[in-house]
């Protein structure tokens, strides 16, 4: 009989063996689920996996994508780390976008060089705002912050919809629920002219960069990984529970809140109904996906950024239906996690232990 | 008269879907599993009750489809947390991500289609009593089913010896296991249990409620169905209650735009996330510290030694 065995250290190899074993896992249970829905598997994974990287503007592409994951999922790691579990990145995101971008149509028509750091600083204070709410309600109540970072994407995304049907809508947009176009000094800076890439993408690295050191080399971070190692050790030595519960939640909500913002000014040009299509909920899985780790996140935000982008592909060439792209990426989670258990635990025969006389 | 009829019966019909849900999760975590996975079960319970009622024409066949379905879904987060010891909180997650996906994409041929409606039980006699007659004796058989498996919860969680093993699994799973009492076997039973009412909740809305499919209809309810957990605190009773007064605030909110009131549909279609984080909040900071009635172990990996 096979048993589990805890390691008394989480196996180094496997940490990082474990995410390229799930992503082949998938890979091969989604050729499964293409050939049930007759498509030839073996083309169809080409289709997925080439096409991102054919040309210039596919590989912009996948920098459009990969942005907002990976600033989220920097955020977001920092709390999942620490056990707080921050999963109304998607809330925050759209609130970053909605203020942001109100200061951004406030000013219409006006030029000037502050326009766009005001831009995001109000994005990321929206953002952090509105994760300023799980955050209070726990520390103060105890309510989970789970639930409550949750209700608060349906209310984000409610808001957002109220405010561009009514105050924000474009006066000469034939009544569409939309807001006018970012143009001028609100438009996100492109990266190259003829694509949608924009610097927001530099953000994402710096953030990235930032939460590196501070896991690796401040107290906070410190803190962070005992909280959620040994909760109990955290609380002896003196850590404030709450202070790190506020950091986790405003750090991961401002981020989102920026990533809204450039959404919204770059890639979209406007604030629409539609602007939250999902990224603050695959985020937790890039962040999964890239172990927690910053260096981590950025390669399993462009894994991501892939999939995104071949399962377009797919649905265009392949006539696939969009869903598989979900589909795919919630599988991509299961076994993710249920990998995880190879570098914590080890497989062991069970022996029969002989009394010896 | 009517009026009060026709509100108090809207909040039972918004009501029921959560009643389901609740009861299962009730469970799961009375057994110290932490399924956050809810959404995702209702959702795949929605669309395979749809589709199998739509293939075969048959609403019990759909009904129990979607239960079979929801238990499916839950044993696959069981092999993830039971088995593979995964942690609770992100298999949830993940349950409820790959739950939405899968749904569109066994839904996409089926929207727009229609089904006829669950038709509703009249019971003669009863059915005339003036007020209570319409308000209790005039519903579909799963709104009958919802208050049945409330009660059965109820009765097996406080007056069974099974009862109160799952119990003393979910308050001390280490005590539990050293007495002999199989922890994952006892798990894994109540999270199908968990998953099959999940299924129903999200079946009712596809075939009772409106009968049609349409992607992510369960709009958050799996998240509403947690919270009604916690506001019970662990009891069924008060799951009954909890689920009744989150389905009047949802019912209130399309009266009050049916009064034509001069305000945006999209702030009062705010109203019961709004309404589940103040009872959170109201919950949580009771004085009578309702989340220490939790049990002992929820959310805890079970991993036995030797």
């Amino acid at each position: 009989m096979i048993r589990l065995e805890r390691r008394p250290e989480t196996s180094r190899i496997m940490l990082w063996l474990t995410p390229v074993l799930a992503l082949v896992l998938t890979i091969l249970v989604g050729m499964v689920l293409f050939a049930m829905l007759g498509k030839d598997p073996l083309q169809t994974v080409a289709v997925i996996f080439v096409s991102p990287f054919s040309d210039l503007y596919n590989l912009s592409e996948l920098l459009v994508k990969a942005t907002p994951l990976i600033l989220i999922a920097i955020g977001l790691s920092l709390g999942f780390r620490a056990g707080i579990w921050n999963i109304g990145a998607e809330g925050q995101f759209t609130i970053g976008a909605l203020a942001g971008g109100a200061v951004g149509l406030a000013f219409h028509g006006t030029d000037g060089l502050w326009l766009m750091p005001l831009m995001w600083i109000t994005g990321c204070a929206a953002g952090m705002a509105w994760a300023a709410i799980p955050a209070f309600l726990r520390t103060r109540f105890g309510a989970n912050e789970i639930l409550v970072s949750l209700m608060l994407v349906y209310v984000a995304t409610l808001l957002l919809s109220a405010l561009v049907t009514g105050p924000l809508r474009d006066p000469d947009g034939f009544n569409f629920p939309e807001s006018r176009l970012f143009e001028g000094s609100a438009a996100m800076p492109l990266l190259m002219e003829g694509t949608r890439a924009h610097i927001g993408f530099f953000a994402a690295l710096v953030a990235a960069f930032v939460a590196w050191l501070l896991l690796g080399r401040h107290v906070v971070g410190f803190q962070i990984r005992l909280l959620g190692e040994a909760p109990r050790a955290a609380r002896f030595a003196g850590f404030v529970e709450a202070r790190v519960i506020w950091f986790c939640l405003l750090v991961s909500g401002g981020l989102a809140g920026l990533a809204g913002l450039f959404e919204a000014t770059g890639p979209v040009g406007q604030l629409v109904p539609s602007l939250p299509v999902g990224y603050g909920f695959t985020a937790i899985i890039v962040a999964f996906l890239g172990r927690l780790n910053p260096l981590g996140i950025i390669i399993a935000g462009f894994v991501m950024a892939v999939t995104y982008l071949g399962g377009e592909a797919a649905e265009i060439t392949m006539q696939l239906p969009n869903a598989v792209t979900a589909v795919f990426q919630g599988l991509l989670l299961f076994f993710l996690l249920g990998m995880d258990v190879l570098s914590t635990y080890r497989f062991r025969l069970r022996r029969r232990v002989r009394e010896v006389a | 008269m009517e009026l009060a009829i026709n509100i108090i019966l809207g909040m039972m019909l918004a009501a029921t879907p959560l009643l389901f849900a609740a009861t299962g999760e009730l469970v799961v975590e009375r057994a110290g599993v932490l399924n956050l996975g809810v959404e995702g079960m209702m959702v795949i319970g929605a669309v395979a009750g749809f589709i199998v009622t739509a293939e075969s024409g048959s609403h019990l066949a759909g009904i129990v489809g979607a239960a079979i379905a929801g238990a499916a879904m839950a044993l696959l987060f069981g092999l993830m947390t039971q088995v593979l010891l995964a942690n609770q909180v992100a298999s949830g997650l993940a349950l409820t991500i790959f739950g939405l996906g899968l749904s569109a994409l066994l839904g996409s041929g089926y929207s727009g289609l229609s089904i006829p409606a669950l038709a509703r039980i009249e019971i003669p006699v009863l059915t005339d009593i003036p007020f209570f007659g319409p308000l209790l004796f005039r519903h579909e058989p799963m709104f009958y089913l919802s208050i049945l498996l409330l009660v059965l919860t109820g009765w097996f969680l406080t007056r069974t010896r099974a009862g109160l093993i799952l119990k003393a699994v979910g308050e001390n799973h280490d005590a539990a296991h050293a007495i002999g009492h199989p922890v994952v076997l006892i798990r894994l039973l109540a999270l199908a249990w968990g998953g099959a009412l999940a299924g129903l909740g999200g079946a009712y809305l596809s075939i009772a409620r409106t009968p049609l499919w349409s992607e992510e209809m369960t709009a958050g309810r799996g998240w509403i169905a947690l919270a009604i957990v916690v506001f019970a605190g662990w009891r069924t009773n008060r799951a009954l209650l909890g689920a009744y007064l989150f389905g009047g605030v949802t019912i209130l909110q399309l009266h009050v735009q049916g009064l034509g009131i001069a305000i945006p549909s999209q702030y009062l279609s705010m109203l019961p996330y709004l309404v589940t984080i103040a009872v959170l909040v109201a919950i949580s900071a009771s004085p009578t510290r309702a989340m220490l009635r939790a049990p002992g172990s929820l959310g805890r990996t079970f991993h036995a030694q030797g």
